[in-house]
């Protein structure tokens, strides 16, 4: 027996980490606050634009916080990550029009279908490191949305599926009636997050900022680098997945767009407006990105050119998120009135 | 016991580890030196899964290693230290060690509980005290010195509780005084921890003196092994790496 297992048991401890103690469901309280706040929204308001806006950032907040895992935390830039919202817009969609089961049967199944798709895709891509990886998930984005153009009697081709989702109405939710889809959309927002989160803070997420850092120290330290790796590419997936349910719902519809490599693009753009080391940086660059969005396309049709200054100026410009961007000047500020107060 | 059997390794033509026999007995302390290119580092990535060896065994306590993974090597009791320093640079001191020892406890897949997890934080902080760090337990390994992210490196092999501990010129890029500093701190973990110790050094004026094991390595070959004098005295490693220097200095 070593020392250092001798010693570990008598060992008294006085550390920083033992005295902030998380404090427990601290985070499920704010996600129920959250939500409350988001769920009266309706009664202060009666802006049918404000709460698409919001169902609108639940599912891309969705897609582009899971994206977020990858690139953020483990430092997996994928560049395919959009298939798996259109995999779940698509795959749900279909599911509600071609066997008619209920909303909530369709929602599992369809996370099912992901993981499986996800799992495969995974396995091949993780392997891969950087360039090659995000390439590589890029094609296989490619692969899925050829074959939604390609499959017509399935998916429609490139009219997508037209037709409306039937959305039955499921133990007293009726995702026909905007409010009811509203607070869902809301729901499966906050939940998504406060699972990502959670995620993000375990012990396993500590496992992914390692193999972010210096992926061959965490192998020499025990970690099996390639199932933690698909695991987080599965997880992310599936979020991402949800998103796409949720849009499916709010379009009623399915679109070929929905899995085009443009909504990698977009997740990715949203990650930098956002910024990747904060937790919450891309739901602020997904709001951020909406407006932006909706409010350049109305004054011009050339608003690629517009957001491809905005996100040169973040990427240039501040070389950060706006969330990183914030955080760090308020980390400045409290680091001078420290500094001055002591 | 750590028993390296007929360990070969080739790169193309160029064999890099040939047909290397050597034991390392429990608790021993092991100098490995040879001139640049001898195969010493490789000899290292062997040992710990980071290269499959082509034929031999490495068997420790029995067990043969050979060919398999790092991660796997790691939990059969093989830690090691590399020659860059090898961390993780955005976690803090104290979150690389808890990290650590909740992966050797394998829970580096545990999501439903917060980091860190209170049963990893003995060890963590035994580690930190044993390497002397832990007053810098809140910086981040980016910021550290490299002297100290050399600790850390260490530390983050020690945390597991190897049986054996491999450390790949713990004195790489140190000066004069930051080097004696830090070999006293390897002797004086091997002598705490008993461990096996065995590490690759450039400086012969520290092999000689705390070296009580000293392996010499020469185109992938072993050319000597044995205690500090006979190694000094023998013929083929002065020609090959010595130089008549430290021989001149035995003999007086």
């Amino acid at each position: 027996m070593t020392e250092l297992q001798a010693e570990q048991a008598s060992k008294v401890l006085d550390n920083s980490i033992t005295k902030s103690k998380p404090r427990p469901n601290r985070d499920a309280l704010i996600a129920l606050a959250v939500f409350v706040v988001l769920a009266v929204l309706p009664m202060l308001t009666s802006s049918k634009f404000l709460l698409d806006f919001v169902i609108r950032c639940a599912a891309y907040g969705l897609f582009a916080t899971s994206l977020n895992l990858l690139v953020g935390y483990t430092g997996l830039t994928s560049f395919g990550h959009g298939m798996f919202f259109g995999l779940g817009a698509y795959g749900f969609g279909l599911m509600m029009q071609k066997t008619g089961v209920a909303v909530p049967v369709a929602f599992v199944a369809t996370l099912a279908i992901t993981f499986v798709v996800a799992l495969v895709i995974g396995a091949i891509c993780v392997r891969l490191k950087e360039i090659y990886f995000a390439f590589v998930t890029l094609a296989f984005q490619m692969l899925i949305h050829s074959t939604i153009l390609s499959w017509v009697s399935l998916t429609g081709g490139d009219q997508g599926l037209r037709g409306g989702i039937p959305r039955p109405p499921f133990l007293g939710i009726d995702l026909s009636n905007h409010l009811h889809l509203y607070i869902v959309s809301c729901a499966l927002l906050v939940i998504g997050l406060f699972l990502m989160h959670q995620i993000a803070q375990s012990p396993f997420g500590y496992t992914l900022r390692m193999i972010r850092d210096n992926a061959t120290r965490a192998s020499f330290i025990g970690i099996d680098v390639w199932r933690a790796k698909l695991t987080i590419f599965v997880l992310a997936a599936l979020f991402a997945s949800t998103g796409g349910i949720i849009m499916a719902l709010f379009v009623s519809g399915a679109y070929p767009e929905f899995a085009y490599w443009t909504i990698s693009g977009e997740g990715i753009f949203i990650n930098m407006l956002g910024g990747v080391t904060t937790f919450l940086g891309p739901m602020v660059g997904t709001a951020l990105f909406l407006i932006l969005n909706d409010t350049v396309t109305r004054v011009t049709e050339y608003h690629g050119i517009v957001l491809g200054i905005v996100i040169l100026f973040f990427a240039i410009g501040l070389r950060k998120g706006l969330m990183d961007f914030v955080i760090e000047w308020y980390v400045q500020r409290r680091e001078r009135s420290g500094g001055r107060a002591s | 016991m750590l028993e390296i059997r007929a360990l070969s390794k080739s790169f193309g033509g160029v064999k890099a580890t040939d047909n290397v026999t050597l034991d390392f007995a429990d608790g021993s302390l092991t100098a490995v030196i040879g001139p640049n290119g001898a195969g010493k580092s490789t000899f290292f990535n062997l040992i710990t899964g980071a290269l499959k060896p082509d034929s031999g065994q490495i068997l420790l306590n029995g067990v043969d290693l050979a060919g398999r993974s790092p991660p796997e090597i790691v939990r059969y009791g093989i830690g090691r230290a590399f020659q860059v320093a090898s961390i993780f640079p955005s976690l803090t001191v104290q979150e690389t060690m808890l990290a650590a020892v909740g992966a050797d406890q394998r829970r580096a897949g545990v999501m439903h509980r917060r980091f860190p997890l209170a049963e990893t934080r003995d060890r963590a902080e035994h580690a930190m005290e044993l390497l002397g760090l832990a007053s810098k337990r809140n910086r981040t390994a980016a910021t550290l010195s490299h002297g100290d992210q050399k600790l850390l490196d260490i530390a983050l092999a020690l945390v597991l509780d190897p049986k054996v501990l491999l450390l790949d010129e713990p004195t790489a890029g140190m000066g004069t005084e930051e080097r004696w500093r830090m070999i006293d701190k390897v002797r004086e973990l091997w002598e705490k921890q008993k461990i096996t110790v065995v590490f690759i050094e450039h400086d012969m004026d520290i092999v000689f003196k705390i070296a009580p094991e000293i392996v010499v390595l020469c185109y992938g070959r072993i050319l000597a092994t044995g205690k500090p004098d006979a190694v000094r005295r023998n013929e083929a490693v002065i020609e090959a790496y010595l130089g008549t220097e430290h021989h001149a200095e035995a003999a007086i």
